[in-house]
């Protein structure tokens, strides 16, 4: 992601095999246990893994095919012992066009159709399944990624982890993205009424265009700084 | 799904079987029952939609969301340092324990370690919040089986874990106190004394817990055989903490993953049980607070000298990159992936907390219960409700 502005502009027109060939290029780290489990999904999953990455002793991004998405759920839970869901969740790599922090006093407005910068493993499209599995046994985890299409449809996860019942209900209604198969895919935090999707980058924090971040500007004065309260006083000595 | 124990078996064919007589036989009607949100076992304002037949429980599903603060959405436009002061009021009775996972993500972004003496302190105070937090769940748990007494106890002796706390940080419940690089402050003069009575009077109340609940007649009834949830339905929920150590997964973050903090330097067990009920649930967690006071009275001796902060730039920019970092919270594993894009704030921050994974599996588990029996569980899976609802 730190390569600049040129390279995602040039990759784009290629397909998926110079993306992974790239992330091969760009992945010469080697971890004697991380590894061989992405050797192994390869083998599993074929075409399907998209990109990995190993940060030895550390951590193993692996991105694929959302069409794969469940057949990775079941290979990581039954046939690489990845038995604990930790979580899932989404991200929208689109800029914020609000600005990134609350001190931007004139945030730097984005042209959304803009190619999107990814992080960790690159990425197409603007929304990307996030979601992270862990073997007990080993103790190693494993962060798996995948592209939304723009129909974003992703298949559930619920029939290999139960608990991604729940994050599934969530990411559905904070990205607005569906998980196809889900048995209940209605909302956990928002009323039922609730209109947008919340963690989108382009849904403004409404709180804080009504009223300014008090941190950047303090709207009351402190006792003794009030300009009455400074003429009462100057004109007590005299 | 598989039932575990007889009377559980029994339990659910029961509550399968009244489901069918409620709606074809009899034409009688189920009973919907609202537990919550304003419940004294729901720590908060957590709905449980209970359908009953009878005292049993047909269906349970569990509606979160009264607190839901939008802190993944904050993150976006808070600064690095700001976030600590949003992520304290996540578990509010685990509060330091929140800020340790985001600061070492951030640290592990930048390159940063946080100097030996910074890391110790860290240990110890996210211990001294387990504390804190373990402590008010053992009273408030008899308080919930219909025992008034561990209350008193608890809130007596949790108030001198807060005033360790309070005396080196200022905040009783948000100490705010961890830094990017390091700690804010360095610890006063003579609290190390201070900090090894307190845990000798913890371990007392430890004992008096164990003596006064667990070898409870009452209390044992209320809760062996209640709630069973075997080991790999406790990790295809997430369950995570006690509650997975509970159902015999012998699996604890703050041994089995390598931090730059001094758990390692610490010697202590990590208990399991292999029942998986509510009475192993909160067994568990009673060891867990006395294995805590055995660790910070070892890292109390041994304190390393030197700075208290490494060095960081003024403002913090954390260069562009993904981090995972999750730790062995009082409520089981908290993390957080946080995505940086080189600002000074988060790019996208995902909070993983440890009671939505741990509460998500009430509708399972309660299936076929007695009704007095959902309050045992709930008291047993232990939950926050920020926690849930972040």
């Amino acid at each position: 992601m730190s390569s600049g502005d040129d390279t995602p502009a040039e990759q784009e027109p290629a397909a998926d095999a110079t993306t992974t060939e790239s992330a091969e290029a760009a992945a010469p780290a080697f971890d004697e246990r991380r590894s061989p489990i992405v050797d192994r999904l390869r083998q599993k999953l074929g075409d399907a893994v998209v990109a990995t990455e190993v940060l030895p002793g550390r951590d193993i991004w692996v991105r694929v095919k959302v069409d794969a998405w469940a057949e990775t759920a079941r290979v990581c839970r039954e046939e690489l012992g990845f038995t604990y869901f930790c979580f899932l969740s989404a991200i929208d790599w689109m800029p914020s066009p609000y600005g990134k922090s609350e001190d931007d006093v004139d945030p730097v407005r984005v042209d959304p159709s803009a190619p999107i910068q990814p992080g960790v493993t690159g990425g197409d499209t603007r929304f990307q399944l996030l979601a992270r599995v862990e073997a007990p046994r080993t103790g190693i985890g494993i962060t798996l990624k995948a592209d939304v299409g723009d129909d974003l449809v992703a298949p559930t996860w619920t029939n290999t982890y139960a608990g991604a019942d729940w994050h599934e209900r969530e990411t559905w209604e904070m990205f607005g993205i569906t998980f196809a198969g889900h048995p209940n895919l209605i909302h956990i935090y928002l009323p039922t009424e609730f209109e947008g999707f919340p963690l989108r980058k382009d849904f403004p924090l409404l709180s804080r265009m009504v009223k300014p971040w008090p941190g950047l500007v303090d709207v009351e004065p402190m006792p003794g700084e009030d300009p009455e309260d400074a003429e009462a006083t100057d004109e007590v000595p005299e | 799904m598989t039932a575990v124990t007889e009377r559980q078996q029994r339990a659910y064919i029961g509550a399968v079987a009244a489901e069918a007589r409620v709606n074809v036989e009899l034409q009688t009607e189920g009973m919907t029952l609202n537990i919550g949100p304003q419940h004294p076992a729901t720590h908060g304002t957590l709905r449980i939609i209970v359908k009953l037949d009878g005292e049993q429980v047909v269906a349970a599903e569990p509606s979160p969301g009264y607190m839901h603060r939008g802190y993944e959405k904050l993150t976006e436009v808070r600064t690095y340092p700001q976030v600590t002061t949003l992520v304290n009021r996540i578990d509010w009775l685990g509060h330091f324990a929140n800020e340790v996972p985001f600061i070492l993500a951030a640290e592990q972004l930048m390159d940063v370690e946080a100097p030996p003496r910074a890391q110790w302190i860290r240990t110890i105070f996210f211990e001294l919040a387990r504390q804190a937090n373990i402590t008010l769940f053992l009273g408030d748990l008899g308080a919930q089986i219909g025992a008034i007494t561990p209350v008193f106890y608890a809130f007596r002796d949790r108030e001198h874990v807060l005033n360790l706390m309070e005396s080196v940080t200022g905040g009783r419940f948000h100490p705010n106190f961890d830094r990017i690089g390091g700690l804010k402050d360095d610890l006063p003069k003579g609290w190390i004394e201070e900090c090894k009575a307190v845990e000798k009077r913890i371990s007392g109340f430890c004992d008096e817990i164990e003596e006064l609940l667990f070898g409870n007649e009452i209390f044992e009834q209320r809760t062996r055989g209640i709630g069973v949830i075997p080991p790999d339905i406790a990790l295809s929920y997430g369950l995570s903490g006690a509650n997975l150590r509970a159902s015999g997964v012998d699996w604890d973050l703050r041994r089995d993953k390598d931090y730059p903090l001094a758990w390692k330097d610490a010697d202590f067990k990590v208990w399991t049980h292999p029942d998986g009920d509510a009475f192993a649930r909160c067994w568990v967690r009673l060891q867990e607070v006395r294995e805590s006071t055995r660790i910070v009275e070892q890292l109390c001796d041994g304190i390393p000298s030197g700075s208290i902060m490494a060095k960081v730039p003024r403002i913090i920019k954390v260069p562009a990159g993904e981090a995972w970092i999750s730790t062995e919270n009082p409520l089981g594993e908290m993390g957080y992936y946080v995505v940086s894009k080189g600002d000074l704030g988060p790019f996208r921050c995902k909070i993983r907390s440890a009671s939505f994974n741990n509460v998500s599996v009430v509708p399972w588990v309660m299936r076929g219960v007695y009704l007095p029996d959902v309050i045992a569980i709930l008291a047993s899976l232990y939950f926050i409700l920020g926690d849930i609802d972040r």
